[in-house]
Parts: structure tokens; sequence; C-alpha cells
């Protein structure tokens, strides 16, 4: 359980997605108009994540790898199977959520489907490789990671909601001044790394 | 009908091999179109990339790569994909194509596979290849959208080496770190071309931390754009 918050809470708060590795920048600009469809989408990243990510890290280990089922180094099919696993939960996912809450599926509307296309969602997947994770780790980082992107596009979208009434030179209104408000809040979440995720884990 | 059939094959034998439409989907997307600070594609990838200009250089030759021969490929093939899944058929044709590069570069350059870890497989994701497919390849003839997925690449690659450029010469003192023609250019010892241990016009100098860490990339983005659309004023984001 130790490992699990730990990894939460780094994968949350000290690494980032969005203000460190810069993952899932294409939906975080273009969707950060109003808090509203921000936190929809936000939510939609959680759930994929959390999904795509313990599958993902089966397929790898159980299948692709030396000791796998097939007994053989199949890890130059990673990056077809593991989109082709995103690209099909998104669907599930998507069909799921129209089935058993029309609600939700209402408030998520297009953003599921886009999901697919979301760097985050390959790029954790491929972190969670790079790293060794185990299973519990990589749910714990599917979940965090989630967390931590939905945290930072609430965030500036709730921000930009605001710039709107400021008085922002004509040339850096909208996309520019998203960046540079983006690079503020990276720096701002740099001051977490001071946090020591051990003592969560009871070390 | 057999008339305009000829006609037809006459226009298509006059039209230039690289006239002046072709020469525009080359060069727009450097500067009017671009990727990055206008259409706002594949921001995702790139910016983690950028902390120096070796890395840099090497991952906007692979996205050139892919986005070009995405773009051939699928426009090859464009009349034969279903519509409704032709997002699995980009992907595989995606995927196929950066697996070959990072086969390529494990192969070749083992230390910049090592740097550049999974962004090389982000390239998949990269918004820009996507969106040039669903924009261009799905309706164009192969030789045009090879030139516009080329173009694409391009525009991109051009913005990730200027913010590598600024984020390497004042965050580390150097350019090209790491490849064969390392330049070190100022810094606190005397393999630098500015000694600032020794030099009285530089004494004060000391490399910019903040450069190095990733934040410096949106905010050096953030003021190119801002250079950009002072210059060009249509581009500017009236809402």
């Amino acid at each position: 359980m130790g490992e699990f918050i730990n990894t939460f809470i780094k994968s949350a708060f000290i690494e980032n997605m969005v203000l460190a590795y810069f993952l899932g920048m294409c939906s975080y600009l273009a969707v950060s108009k109003s808090v509203k469809t921000a936190f929809g989408l936000g939510l939609a990243v959680i759930f994929v994540l959390g999904i795509t990510m313990p599958i993902n890290w089966l397929i790898s280990e159980k299948l692709l790898s030396e000791n796998g089922l097939f007994g053989m180094d199949l890890t130059f099919l990673r990056f077809i199977l593991f989109i082709a696993v995103i690209a099909s939960m998104v669907q599930l996912v998507e069909m799921v959520v129209e089935k058993f809450s029309p609600s939700l599926y209402n408030a998520l509307g297009i953003f599921l489907p886009l999901i697919t296309v979301n760097c985050a969602i390959l790029g954790g997947s491929l972190f969670m490789v790079a790293r060794e994770y185990t299973f519990n780790q990589s749910v714990a980082f599917g979940l965090g990671g989630g967390f931590g992107w939905f945290l930072a596009i609430v965030a500036i979208a709730a921000i930009r909601e605001k710039m709107r009434y400021s008085n922002v030179p004509a040339p850096l209104r909208g996309l520019g001044m998203a960046f540079i408000l983006t690079g503020l809040m990276g720096i701002a979440f740099m001051s977490l790394m001071g946090i020591d995720p051990g003592v969560f884990a009871g070390k | 009908m057999a008339e305009t059939a000829v006609k037809e094959k006459e226009v298509k034998t006059a039209e230039p091999f690289f006239g002046k439409k072709e020469r525009k989907l080359l060069t727009d997307p450097l500067n009017d179109n671009n990727p990055i600070t206008v259409q706002i594609l594949g921001v995702c990838s790139a910016l983690a990339v950028t902390s120096q200009v070796y890395p840099a250089f090497v991952m906007a030759i692979a996205v050139t790569l892919v986005t070009g021969f995405s773009n051939l490929f699928t426009s090859m093939l464009r009349s034969y994909i279903p519509s409704q899944v032709r997002m699995i058929a980009q992907l595989v044709i995606i995927a196929f194509l950066v697996s070959m590069v990072e086969l390529a570069l494990k192969a070749y350059n083992f230390p910049i596979y090592k740097q550049l870890t999974v962004y090389i497989g982000l390239i998949i994701t990269n918004c820009i290849v996507m969106g040039r497919l669903e924009a261009f390849a799905m309706a164009n003839k192969p030789w045009r959208s090879f030139l516009d997925g080329i173009g694409n690449g391009l525009g991109y690659g051009a913005v990730l080496i200027i913010v590598a450029l600024i984020r390497e010469l004042f965050g580390k003192g150097s350019l090209f770190a790491g490849s064969a023609i390392e330049m070190k250019i100022i810094g606190p010892s005397a393999d630098y071309f500015v000694n600032t241990t020794e030099s009285t016009l530089f004494g004060w100098y000391s490399n910019n931390n903040l450069m190095v860490v990733p934040s410096a990339a949106m905010f050096v983005i953030g003021i190119l754009i801002w250079i950009q659309r002072s210059r060009n004023k249509k581009l500017v984001d009236i809402s």
C-alpha cells in the first residue's frame, strides 16, 4: 500500500505529466478555454489512463517480454500493440459509459474519442515500461498521472477564464499567453519537488 | 466523353513537377502556417527534448521523415481505406514508421536513443502527423502530400531548433553538445571560447539555470509567438 501511495503522489504532483513532461499538450492547450469542458476532459483522462495502464503492463510483461507467453523478445511490436489497446479501450469505455450513464456520456461528449491521440496516455504506458514498474505501481501511476493532468488542465482553464478580462498585448492574446502561463505553473509545481513521497510510504 | 478524358489527361501532364504550388506547400509551414506556433499541433512530444540542440536536431529529422512518409503512404492508400476505420489504419501506418525510426536510431546512435527515450515513441501520438493526414493526405495526391508532410516536419523542426539554440546557449553555455561539432561558447574554464574566470568583460556571467528546466521552453515559445504575431498581424487571436 505504501508503494502505491508513494507512486501516486509522485506521478500526480512531483512529476506532473503536463508540467514536467509536456504530455497531452495539444488537448491541454486546445480544450482549456472554459473550466466546465476542462473538467469533463480531465475526468475522462483519469478514467482511460487508469484502465489502459494495467492492461498495457500485462501486455508488455506477459506477452512481449522474453519470459512471457511466447518465450521470445517481441518488444518491436510494442508501439502498435499499445496504440491498439488504447484505441480499443477508448472505444470500449465510450460504449460502457453510454450504456450505463448517459448523463456522464453527454457531459464528456466528443472528448472521449479524442483521448486516443492524447500523448499522455501512450506516454504514460511508455514511461511505465522505461521505469520498469510493478503491477501495483502501474495502477498507481495511471491514476496519479491522470489526476495530475486533471489538476493542471482545470487550473489553467480557470486562469484563462480570468485572463479574458485582463489587458494582454494583442499579439500575445490566447495561445501565447497560454504558453507563458503554463511555464509559470510549471515553476510553481517545481516547488512541490520538496515533498518526500517516502513519508507517505511509512519509511 | 472521350474528349473530356483526353483533356483531363493533358491538364494533368501539364502540371509542373515542382511549381509554385509545390513550393508553397514546403515553405508555408515554416512561418505563416507553422505547426507549433499557429496550428498548435505537436507541442506534446517536442518540448522536453529542446534543452540541447543535438537531440532536438535528431528529433526534427525523425519527425520530418515520419510526417513525410506517412503522408505519402496514406495518400497512396486513401481510396482503399474505409472511412469508419481510417483512424486505426492511419495509426498502424504511423506506428510502423515510428518503429522503423526507433530501430534505426537504436542501431546507429544509441546515446541519443537513450536521451530521447519515450519521446521517439510519442511521435505516434504527435498531433502534427495525425493532423496532416486528416487535413491533407486524405484528400490530395501522393507527391503533394509528401511535400506537405516534409514542409510541416521542417516547420516543426525549425521551432524546435530555435528553442533548443536559445536554451542551450543561455542554460549551458555550449552548442551541439554531445555531437561531433560541439562548440563551447561561454563558461568558467579554459575549454570555453569566452572564459568567465579570466575575462574582465564577462566576469559577471554565469549560466542561467532557469533555461535548463522544462518550463523555460514554454516561455521561449510564448515569446516566439509574441514576436511572430506582432510582425504578422493577421495571425492575432481576436476572440
